[in-house]
C-alpha cells in the first residue's frame, strides 16, 4: 500500500471533519480470494510459488458523515457502498484506515467494547426477507434489541418501548403474534425499521432499503425514513443505485468507482452541475419521464475487476477525458467552488469545468 | 391484421382453496414493430401476461378464455408441436435473469449454434457465422472469441447482450422482455435499452417490454398498459399516459415516484398494497387504496371508457366523460 497516497488524502477531509459523526479515514479493505493453502501454490519457472490474489474493494476512502445529514453513496453494483457501509458498522474489518465515532476510534474495539456503540448505529438491509429471523414472532424479533442494549429494564418497560416503535413506524399491535413470512416485502421492512429504532439510535446506516420494494412501497418507506430522521434528529448514511432516490433524499452525495471517492457535493449542487466524468455519464443514464432529454454519455468499455485495480485513475479506462497523466497518477480529492469535492486530474487542470 | 391480437384473454391458478382468476378480460393489439410497456406493481400480472401470450403459463396456471391471435392463428388453442414452432423462433422472450436462458456448463456458442440448428436447416459452421454476427450486433467484443466462453466468464451486462443476441436469432417478430434490466446497473441498463430500441426498429421486430419502471417505459415505449389486480385498468399511447394519466391507479404511481414531490418533503404514497388474488375486492378492486372512490365503485366493476386515444376503466372518468358530453350537448 502506498503511505503517500494515504496521508495526502488524510489531510484533504481533515479541512471538513469539524462537525462530523462519523470520520472515515484512509479505508482500505482487501478480501482475500487466493482459496486455501493448497490452491495457492502455483508452478512457475521450475519453482512451486504461493501467489495470492485479492478483491481491492476500497482503495482509501475518506469521508466525513456530518450530524443530521442524509448521506448517500451511489456508484454501480461492486464498487464498494457495500462495504464501506459494513466497515463503519464493525461488521468487517479494515485492511488499513480507522473509523471514529464522535472522535472516538472504533475500528478497534472488540465485541464487548463496540456494544455502547452498536446501540447508537443500527443497520437496515437491502433484502427484507432475508434479515429476519423466520422463527422469532414480530414481537420477539423487536424486543430482543432493546432487552440486549437495556439489560437493566424489566419486561413491561420493554414491551411500552417496543409498542412505541410498533406505533411510530405504523405497525399494528396485532403483528407482534405473526411471523415475519406471512408479510409482504413492504411490511417486512417496516419492520426492521422498527427494529433499528427501537434502541434509538442517533446514526442508521441503510444498505439499498428501498431497492427490493415496489415504487408505491418505495415511497412509504421513504417517508418513514424521513419522518423518523426529522422526530428522532437521526443521521443516516443511504446507500442506494437509484439516484430519483437520491435527489429527493439525500443532503450530500458520494459517488464511488471501484472502491474509490470519485466526488463528494450536496445533492442540487451535484445534480446541477455534476463534475467527475463518472458522475456525468451516471446522471445521464437515469430514465427519465420527459421525452425531450439530452442522450446519455456512452461509457467505453466494461467495469474493469477490483482484482487487477486498473493503475492511476481507476476511471481512466472508460473516461473520455482521459490522458496519459491519468494512466499514471492517482488523482486526490479537491475542493470545488459549490462546496464539494472532486478526483479528477480534467477537472483540476481545467480540462472540464 | 394486428401482428398480435389477445382477445379477453382469461387466465386462472387451480389453488388448493379453488380456481383463482389471474387475468381478467384483457384486450390489446400490437402491430410490427410496435414497442409496448407493460406496467404495475408487483403481483399486477404483468408476467403471467407475458408468459400467457406464448401459452407458456406453469401449472397450476392456465388459460380459462379468450384468443390469442398472432397473424390470426390462435395459440391459445395450438398443440404444443405447433408452439415450438413458433416459440424463441417468431416470438422470444427476455428474462430478467439472464441465467433463465443460458445454460451454465454450454458456451455461448454451442447454446446459440444448437437453437440455431433446432428451427433451420443450415450447417453448423453457417450457424456460428449467423452466431457470431448476432454478437456483433449487441456489441460484444471480440465476439470471435467470446462465443467459446462460458456464461460465468461474463459481466451481468455482458451476459445479457448475449441472451438479447439469442432473442434475435431467429429474427422474430416479436420479443417479450420481463425486467430485461432489473437486475444491472443504471449506465449498463441505459445502454442495453438503447441497444434493444435500435435493433427492434432496424429489424422492424415488436417489443413487449414488462417493467415496473415508468421512466423506462416512457423512454422505449410508444404504447402502454397499466395493469391491476389481473386486469387492465388504463392503455393507450405512452406520451398521454405519461403527461396525463386518466385512472387514479397510474395518477398514484406516477405521483409517487420521487421525482414528482419537493426534495426533502414527503412523496405522494399510495395507501395500502396490491391484493392477492384470493382477495380482490368487488366492485373496482382499487377501491379500498382510492382517493375518489364512490358507491357504485364498490359493487360494480367498471367498464372501458374513452379519454382521448386512451382507454380506462374507472367510475369518475366515465362520470366525467358522460358530463362534457352532455354539456357540449346543450
Ligand atoms: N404459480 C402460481 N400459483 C398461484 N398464484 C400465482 C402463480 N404465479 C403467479 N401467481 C399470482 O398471480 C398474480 C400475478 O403475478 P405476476 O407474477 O404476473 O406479477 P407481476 O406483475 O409480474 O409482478 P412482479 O412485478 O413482482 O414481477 C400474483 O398475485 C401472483 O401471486
Ligand atoms: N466477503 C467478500 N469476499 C470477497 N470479495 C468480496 C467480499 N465482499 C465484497 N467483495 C467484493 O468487493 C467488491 C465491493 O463489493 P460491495 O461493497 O459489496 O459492492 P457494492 O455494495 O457497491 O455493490 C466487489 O468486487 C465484491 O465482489
Ligand atoms: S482523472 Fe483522468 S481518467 Fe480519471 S476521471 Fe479525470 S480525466 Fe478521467
Ligand atoms: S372506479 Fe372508483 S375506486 Fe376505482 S379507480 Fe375509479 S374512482 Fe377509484
Ligand atoms: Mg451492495
Ligand atoms: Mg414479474
Amino acid at each position: 500500500m502506498n503511505a503517500h497516497t494515504l496521508t495526502e488524502a488524510a489531510s484533504v477531509a481533515d479541512e471538513t471533519g469539524t462537525d462530523s459523526l462519523v470520520q472515515i479515514r484512509g479505508l482500505y479493505k482487501q478480501f482475500n480470494i487466493s482459496g486455501d493453502f493448497l490452491d495457492q501454490l502455483k508452478f512457475k519457472g521450475g519453482k512451486i510459488v504461493r501467489e495470492q490474489s485479492f478483491v481491492h474493494a476500497i482503495n482509501g476512502v475518506n469521508l466525513d458523515i456530518q450530524q443530521g445529514e442524509a448521506l448517500c453513496v451511489v456508484g454501480e453494483s461492486g464498487c464498494g457502498k457495500s462495504t464501506v457501509a459494513r466497515t463503519v458498522m464493525g461488521l468487517i474489518t479494515p485492511t488499513a484506515g480507522s473509523i471514529s465515532y464522535r472522535g472516538k476510534r472504533i475500528d478497534d474495539l472488540d465485541d464487548k467494547q463496540l456494544l455502547p456503540y452498536r446501540k447508537k448505529m443500527q443497520m437496515i438491509f437491502q433484502n427484507p426477507y432475508a434479515s429476519l429471523n423466520p422463527r422469532m414472532t414480530i414481537a420477539q424479533t423487536l424486543e430482543e434489541p432493546v432487552r440486549l442494549h437495556n439489560p437493566g429494564w424489566n419486561a413491561q418497560q420493554v414491551r411500552d418501548k417496543v409498542h412505541e416503535v410498533m406505533f411510530s413506524v405504523g405497525i399494528d399491535p396485532s403483528w407482534g403474534e405473526r411471523f415475519a413470512h406471512e408479510f409482504s416485502g413492504g411490511q417486512r421492512q417496516r419492520i426492521s425499521i422498527a427494529r433499528a429504532l427501537a434502541v434509538d439510535p442517533e446514526f442508521i446506516v441503510a444498505d439499498e432499503p428501498i431497492s427490493a420494494l415496489d415504487v408505491s412501497i418505495q415511497a412509504q418507506v421513504l417517508n418513514l425514513l424521513m419522518d423518523a430522521q426529522e422526530k428522532r434528529n437521526l443521521t443516516y448514511l443511504f446507500i442506494t443505485h437509484d439516484l430519483s432516490v437520491v435527489e429527493h433524499f439525500g443532503t450530500r452525495v458520494a459517488v464511488m468507482y471501484l472502491g474509490s471517492l470519485c466526488e463528494l457535493a450536496p445533492t442540487k449542487a451535484l445534480f446541477d452541475r455534476p463534475r467527475h466524468p463518472y458522475t456525468q455519464a451516471l446522471l445521464s443514464a437515469i430514465p427519465r419521464l420527459e421525452d425531450d432529454r439530452p442522450p446519455h454519455i456512452k461509457l467505453q468499455g466494461e467495469v474493469p475487476t477490483p482484482v487487477n485495480l486498473p493503475s492511476g485513475c481507476v476511471f481512466h479506462g472508460r473516461c473520455p477525458y482521459a490522458n496519459e497523466r491519468c494512466k499514471r497518477e492517482i488523482p486526490r480529492l479537491i475542493a470545488t467552488d459549490d462546496g464539494g469535492q472532486v478526483a479528477c486530474h480534467a477537472v483540476e487542470e481545467g480540462r472540464i469545468n | 391484421m394486428a401482428l398480435l391480437e389477445v382477445r379477453n384473454l382469461e387466465v386462472s391458478f387451480g389453488l388448493r382453496s379453488g380456481a383463482v382468476k389471474a387475468l381478467r378480460n384483457i384486450n390489446f393489439t400490437l402491430d410490427r414493430g410496435e414497442r409496448l410497456g407493460l406496467v404495475g406493481e408487483s403481483g399486477a400480472g404483468k408476467s403471467v401476461l407475458g408468459f400467457s401470450i406464448l401459452n407458456l403459463i406453469a401449472k397450476p396456471g392456465r388459460i380459462t378464455g379468450g384468443e390469442i391471435l398472432f397473424e390470426g392463428q390462435n395459440l391459445a388453442r395450438m398443440s404444443a408441436r405447433e408452439l415450438r414452432t413458433i416459440r424463441g423462433n417468431r416470438i422470444s422472450m427476455i428474462f430478467q435473469d439472464p441465467m433463465m436462458t443460458l445454460n451454465p456448463v454450454l458456451t455461448i456458442g454451442q447454446q446459440m449454434v444448437e437453437c440455431l440448428l433446432a428451427h433451420r436447416k443450415i450447417s453448423r459452421e453457417n450457424a456460428k457465422t449467423i452466431a457470431i454476427q448476432k454478437l456483433k450486433q449487441v456489441q460484444i467484443p471480440s465476439p470471435e472469441t467470446r462465443i467459446d466462453q462460458y456464461p460465468h466468464e461474463l459481466s451481468g451486462g455482458m451476459r445479457q447482450r448475449v441472451v438479447i443476441a439469442i432473442g434475435l436469432l431467429m429474427d422474430p417478430d416479436i420479443i417479450i422482455a420481463d425486467e430485461p434490466t432489473t437486475a444491472l446497473d443504471v449506465t449498463i441498463q441505459a445502454e442495453i435499452m438503447e441497444l434493444m430500441v435500435e435493433l427492434c426498429e432496424r429489424n422492424n421486430v415488436a417489443l413487449i417490454l414488462i417493467t415496473h419502471d415508468l421512466g423506462v417505459v416512457s423512454q422505449v415505449t410508444q404504447k402502454a398498459i397499466v395493469m391491476y389486480a389481473g386486469r387492465v385498468i388504463e392503455q393507450g399511447p405512452t406520451r398521454e399516459i405519461i403527461n396525463d394519466a386518466q385512472h387514479p391507479y397510474t395518477q398514484g404511481l406516477m405521483n409517487a415516484l420521487p421525482q414528482m414531490a419537493i426534495p426533502g418533503q414527503r412523496l405522494n404514497q399510495i395507501r395500502g398494497s396490491m391484493p392477492t388474488l384470493q382477495k380482490i375486492p368487488t366492485g373496482c378492486a382499487f377501491n379500498p387504496r382510492c382517493d375518489y372512490v364512490m358507491d357504485v365503485c364498490k359493487h360494480q366493476l367498471p367498464g372501458y371508457t374513452r379519454s382521448g386515444n386512451c382507454q380506462v376503466a374507472c367510475h369518475m372518468v366515465a362520470e366525467m366523460k358522460r358530463d362534457e358530453v352532455s354539456s357540449e350537448e346543450v
